[in-house]
């Protein structure tokens, strides 16, 4: 394939890819917006006034970047660990394993996916974030770059639990028993100065720390990790996982027999 | 002329040890409509499977127009086209853009690869059926998509797993057509069916497979010719009491009005006829009872298998 042959096979993939999620929007885009809405009314305007002010910002201001990147997160790999194992179990994963289009065509295809859902839920929770409070952006390349690495990140964790799913319950453990603790501990709902040494250093190993502390950056202009270090942890995970689901494509794994 | 494909000790055993197949070796002729068959579990998925890029080969050499599946995997990809035994398409999508998508995936403009999808599916009856979700399609209509979305990419080699498996005969018939057309046009193709009647009224070279090896590799003319003898059904004018006894041919009863017989191919079937003559019996009409191939197959599989019980 030359490189016109190739970028029509990722537009093509990309394209089914999001086809696939907005034709069934009312599951895809609509609940994590309300569930978001849900955390602004309870946690913002209910609880947050008594708890006060979160590193000199109103908490509804501080968990704002928190719960869209959260959304971000969730979307993302839901999208690629949902649309990848959908496509082994009914085996319209074939049409593409038959085809000439290279593996990381296959894998940019199906991580366009992920972002795109993933950007579409964020902005949908930003929209709904500016009923409760006014947007405030501190730096636009932070906030965006930050929103895109972190979707593409959570893409490819979600076709590498594709790949190695067996059954529709593979596909939810690590959602529920990783994925949303690790979240709900990356600091959306507080600032990590607040608990002790010893906890703040095991944040510290969280990876979802450090994107929604970026994140937050972008709107904020705090953080309480440096920017360097987060941009540096974030581009190491995103090359390791996609050098590693490449290898996945390339050996078969659970695709060919 | 180049080969359409050569298969050299083509060898795989699954993770569990199971071997599928046992090194096995053929050629299919550029422009061929080239017949596998074998009986359930004789490795023809398999070997489809290593063609196609689902399975990995545990040994041997595949080559498809020169372009060999180890060291030119991608040039060898572009000249295929496969029609798999089970669906495999998304349920939850609408016809035409599974066979859009599948001429995206081998580097066909969106225009162009809607413009195939149109002639296909109206080619294969399927254009009033093209926004349909592809699960809603009925049996018929799932396989002869499968068809459209293997051609779109037109393919020097369509490979076909029984794709007539569950349709009905008139649109089985129908599809005959088509393909003896697409082969007529250029377009080599293998297939695999359980329908002998399928394999001896399309195919020119058959080769046959059992227990992961090839137990037969000839024209579809050859084979038909080394068959002995063949069974007639003769349905008659009046109802008989008994059996006939012909000094000739041995007859057997099937009912009042209808008899049987095998006849040795050397035979003229004129005896038979001065024999029933003499006797005052009138035919109506006369078939074949089995096909023909069908009694070859079951030879050719038995034999194979006394062969290597007797070993």
């Amino acid at each position: 394939m030359n490189t016109r042959e190739k970028l029509v096979a990722l537009k093509t993939i990309a394209t089914r890819e999001i086809l696939r999620f907005s034709r069934i929007w009312i599951q895809t885009v609509i609940p994590p917006v309300i569930t978001t809405a849900l955390y602004f009314v309870i946690f913002g305007n209910l609880i947050g006034p008594r708890i006060g002010k979160m590193d000199g910002f109103d908490y509804m201001e501080f968990i704002i970047p928190g719960l869209i990147m959260m959304a971000v997160i969730t979307n993302s790999y839901s999208n690629v660990v949902s649309s990848f194992y959908g496509s082994k179990f009914q085996r319209h994963i074939e049409e593409i394993i038959i085809s000439p289009t290279p593996n990381y065509i296959i894998l940019l295809g199906f991580i366009c996916g992920g972002v795109a859902r993933g950007l579409a839920v964020g902005v949908a929770v930003t929209i709904v974030s500016l009923i409760f409070h006014p947007l405030n952006i501190y730096s636009l390349w932070v906030m965006f770059s930050m929103i895109i690495l972190t979707a593409i990140l959570f893409s490819l964790a979600g076709l590498i639990n594709g790949v190695f799913a067996k059954s529709f319950d593979d596909i939810s453990i690590i959602p529920t028993f990783v994925l949303t603790p690790l979240t709900y501990l990356g600091g959306i709902f507080y600032s990590i100065n607040m608990l002790p040494e010893f906890w703040q250093n095991m944040s510290r190993a969280n990876p979802i720390l450090y994107m929604v502390n970026a994140f937050r950056y972008g709107f904020l202009g705090v953080s309480d990790i440096s920017l360097t270090t987060s941009y540096v942890i974030i581009i190491a995970f995103i090359i390791t996982l996609y050098l590693f689901s490449l290898h996945l494509l390339k050996k078969g794994h659970e695709i060919r027999t | 002329m180049q080969p359409a494909l050569t298969i050299r000790d083509l060898e795989k055993t699954y993770q569990g040890g199971h071997t599928a197949l046992k090194g096995v070796s053929l050629e299919v002729a550029e422009g061929d409509f080239f017949g596998l068959l074998g009986p359930n579990g004789a490795g023809k998925t398999t070997l489809i499977g290593i063609l196609s890029s689902l399975v990995n080969k545990s040994g041997g050499s595949v080559s498809i127009f020169g372009h060999d599946l180890d060291t030119d995997l991608a040039s060898a990809k572009a000249c295929i086209g496969l029609v798999p035994q089970e669906f495999n398409f998304n349920m939850f999508e609408p016809a035409i853009e599974i066979v859009a998508n599948q001429a995206g995936y081998y580097g066909i403009e969106r225009q162009e690869a809607f413009r195939r999808a149109e002639e296909y599916l109206r080619h294969l009856d399927l254009w009033d059926k093209r926004r349909v979700m592809a699960r809603t399609l009925s049996g018929g209509m799932k396989r002869r998509l499968m068809i459209a979305r293997a051609l779109v990419n037109r393919p020097k080699l369509l490979i076909l797993d029984e794709p007539t498996a569950g349709v009905d005969i008139e649109i089985r018939r129908t599809m005959w057509a088509f393909l003896r057309e697409i082969n007529e046009a250029g377009t080599t193709i293998i297939l695999t069916t359980h329908y002998l009647e399928e394999a001896e009224s399309l195919c020119r070279n058959i080769a046959i497979i059992d227990k992961g090896e090839l137990i037969e590799n000839t024209s579809t003319r050859q084979l038909l010719s080394t068959l002995k003898m063949e069974t007639f059904v003769l349905d008659l004018e009046s109802p008989l009491a008994e059996v006939p006894v012909l000094k000739n041919h041995k007859l057997q009863w099937i009912n009042e009005h209808t008899l049987e017989t095998d006849i040795c191919r050397d035979d003229s079937i004129n005896t038979l006829f001065t024999e029933l003559n003499e006797q005052g019996i009138k035919v109506l009409s006369m078939r074949n009872k089995t096909n023909r191939l069908e009694e070859l197959f079951m030879n050719l599989v038995e034999n194979a298998n006394s062969n290597r019980a007797a070993s």
